[in-house]
């Protein structure tokens, strides 16, 4: 059986995904506990630069210009042909738009069964899973020979997936990328009409415990009052009370404010992916058991339509 | 368009979860189910797409409390066909219940599957990607919106950072939306009453599991905390005196 652990690179034009350094952490973790050497798996075209970075025993790349934007069909046979041909023991893939979209795929494809949200492997080399919004985790055996993983980010720190000192670079066989049934048109870019919340050194933060667009006003106010900018969760933003560009969290912006105000926030690793940087996170919410409390400076559990009024009066009168 | 929609339950996270005394599951007993707000989303698309091209929505569901009227909730959104899957699927993973779902598909024949993204209480797979691979279709996750033509559709797929890659896949496939291009509607419980009156479920038994392919867990807990926050108690004029008190030592106000 081998020990190697592969971790599958994500990147989107030309730069490398943070989730990827975070992976290659938790690989070097586990062989530093199991044995194996950790395998960088770089699959584009004329992206060989993007190896640098990497801090792997090894890069496994191929090239073909199939590879040259994520396309979860080609991805998917490149893939599986190397997963058969080397038997690792482990493959790790980001819990990500580009990993969730292949690594279910192939367990299927290839018999191998995958775990998916795993944050942390422990030193006998079990998997951490977090599950139900970071209110639940599980664990169990990896599964042998080889297992499939989709690795969320918070377990480890991505610094340590980095390095300066380039690995040994080792093109891998490639087959015959044909039969694709996607097609990459275009990428849309983020809008910036609007204000970077990402440049902002407070925002106040609303969740879905706001429950209605009207209510959205008295965060305005507040935010008014602090001469600061108002961001939001995903439910807030699937339900178009606010824009797009308000968004924190994974498939938002990543912030990193000076203060976080959580109003109505429950503090899902989505969430917290993008915020979890903040100096000091303030967290109003109902709830005393949601997760936002752990990682959150100050909390109270007082209701926010009572807080919010008196809040924002009081501030106008210390202003 | 033929468009089927396989949604499930999920645990509230609003309520207070349990692990169950075995240590390796969550303790169903007192557990509050609400759908998966993915699939709230994938339904919300697929009648999108189906008063935009015409075609027939088909939901279906695992029998559950509360899973019929989330049946005929639908119906009332625009949903054709409701469907009942019966059977036991207490102790199933996501490759059994993809493989008993592709079974159900393949006689259905829908030109487009939609999935939600995820659930957030299941760990071995997703089955939108895992039914892709057993139906031999291609898969795009994390979509949110898009339009369709003969053949295939265009889908805007969500990038961290907002950024979005807009791909043309050929049908049938199956997509996994993250969010449906307006919010989920509201249908007044008259209307679904009225549904309720002519709609039909159509019951589905699934057969036996075939659970190859699956995980083990052997404990779940709830995480151990590090550090939690420091609590502010009082009243709203108390703890708002405590948080400007804050803003005050940090220099922003
Ligand atoms: C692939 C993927 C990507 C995602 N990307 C993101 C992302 O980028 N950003 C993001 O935010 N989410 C993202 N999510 C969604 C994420 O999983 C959560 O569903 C979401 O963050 C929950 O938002 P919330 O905390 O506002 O709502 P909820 O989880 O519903 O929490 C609402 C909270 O409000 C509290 N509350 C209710 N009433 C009051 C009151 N009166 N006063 C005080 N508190 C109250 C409740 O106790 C509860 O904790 C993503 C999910 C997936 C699957
Ligand atoms: N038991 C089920 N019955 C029908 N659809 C399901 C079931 N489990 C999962 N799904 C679908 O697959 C999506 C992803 O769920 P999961 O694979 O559990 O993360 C859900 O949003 C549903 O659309």
């Amino acid at each position: 059986m081998d020990q190697d652990i592969f971790v599958v690179i994500e990147h989107l034009r030309g730069q490398i995904a943070d989730v990827s350094y975070v992976m290659l952490a938790g690989a070097r973790q586990l062989t530093q506990d199991t044995g194996g050497k950790v395998m960088a798996v770089l699959l584009g075209h004329n992206a060989q630069g993007l190896a640098n970075s990497l801090a792997a025993d090894g890069v496994l790349y191929i090239d073909h210009p199939a590879l040259a934007e994520f396309n979860s069909d080609a991805y998917q046979i490149a893939l599986a042909s190397m997963i058969k041909e080397r038997s690792p023991r482990l493959v790790i893939f980001g819990h990500s738009s580009i990993g969730m979209d292949i690594a279910s795929g192939l367990s299927a494809k290839l018999g191998i069964p995958v775990v998916n949200s795993c944050r942390t492997f422990t030193a006998d080399g079990k998997f951490v899973s977090q599950i139900c919004g970071g209110k639940i985790m599980a664990e169990g055996d990896l599964p042998t020979p080889t297992a499939l993983i989709t690795m969320v980010p918070g377990g480890y720190k991505s610094e340590q997936g980095q390095s300066t000192q380039s690995a040994t670079m080792t093109a891998a066989s490639t087959p015959a990328l044909d039969g694709i049934r996607i097609r990459l048109k275009q990428y849309i870019e983020p809008d910036t009409s609007d204000l970077d919340i990402a440049r902002e050194t407070m925002l106040v933060s609303v969740g879905r415990g706001i429950q209605n667009k009207d209510n959205i006003e008295l965060a305005n106010e507040l935010a008014e009052a602090l001469g600061c900018a108002v961001s939001a969760s995903r439910p807030v933003v699937d339900q178009g009370w606010m824009p797009t560009t308000r968004l924190v969290g994974k498939s938002g912006k990543r912030v990193k404010p000076k203060i976080y105000l959580a109003l109505g926030i429950s503090g899902a690793p989505e969430h917290v992916e993008g915020m979890s940087d903040s100096q000091v996170i303030i967290a109003v919410n109902t709830d005393p058991n949601a997760p936002i409390y752990n990682i959150a400076r100050y909390g109270t559990t007082v209701d926010m339509f009572d807080l919010l009024p008196v809040l924002t009066d009081k501030i106008k009168q210390a202003r | 368009m033929k468009i089927a929609v396989p949604v499930k339950f999920v645990p509230d996270l609003v309520e207070e979860l349990t692990i169950d005394p075995g240590g390796t599951a969550l303790d169903t007993s007192w557990l509050r189910l609400i759908i998966n707000e993915f699939d709230d989303h994938a339904v919300e698309q697929a009648i999108l797409l189906k008063e935009r091209v015409g075609g027939q929505v088909i939901v279906a569901m695992a029998e559950a409390e509360g899973a019929d009227d989330f049946l005929f909730a639908s119906a009332a959104k625009g949903a054709d066909q409701l469907i009942r899957l019966t059977g036991d699927f207490s102790s199933s993973n996501n490759h059994a219940l993809a493989r008993a779902l592709a079974d159900l598909l393949k006689e259905l024949k829908p030109d487009l599957i939609l999935t939600g993204v995820q659930a957030h209480n299941d760990l071995d797979g997703s089955i939108g990607p895992l039914l892709a691979e057993y139906l031999g279709l291609p898969y795009v996750g994390y979509v949110a919106g898009l339009t369709a033509a003969a053949d295939m559709v265009t889908v805007r797929k969500e990038y961290a950072g907002g950024l979005i890659a807009e791909m043309e896949v050929k049908l049938p496939a199956v997509l996994g939306i993250q969010a449906a291009e307006q919010p989920p509607r509201y249908v007044a419980y008259s209307k679904i009453r009225q549904v309720m009156s002519t709609a039909k479920i159509e019951e589905r038994a699934v057969a036996s599991l075939d659970l190859s392919g699956g995980i083990t867990i052997s404990r779940m807990f709830q995480p151990e905390v590090t550090e939690r926050a420091t609590m502010m108690g009082g009243s709203p004029e108390e703890v708002a005196d405590k948080v400007i008190e804050i803003f005050k030592e940090l220099g922003t106000l």
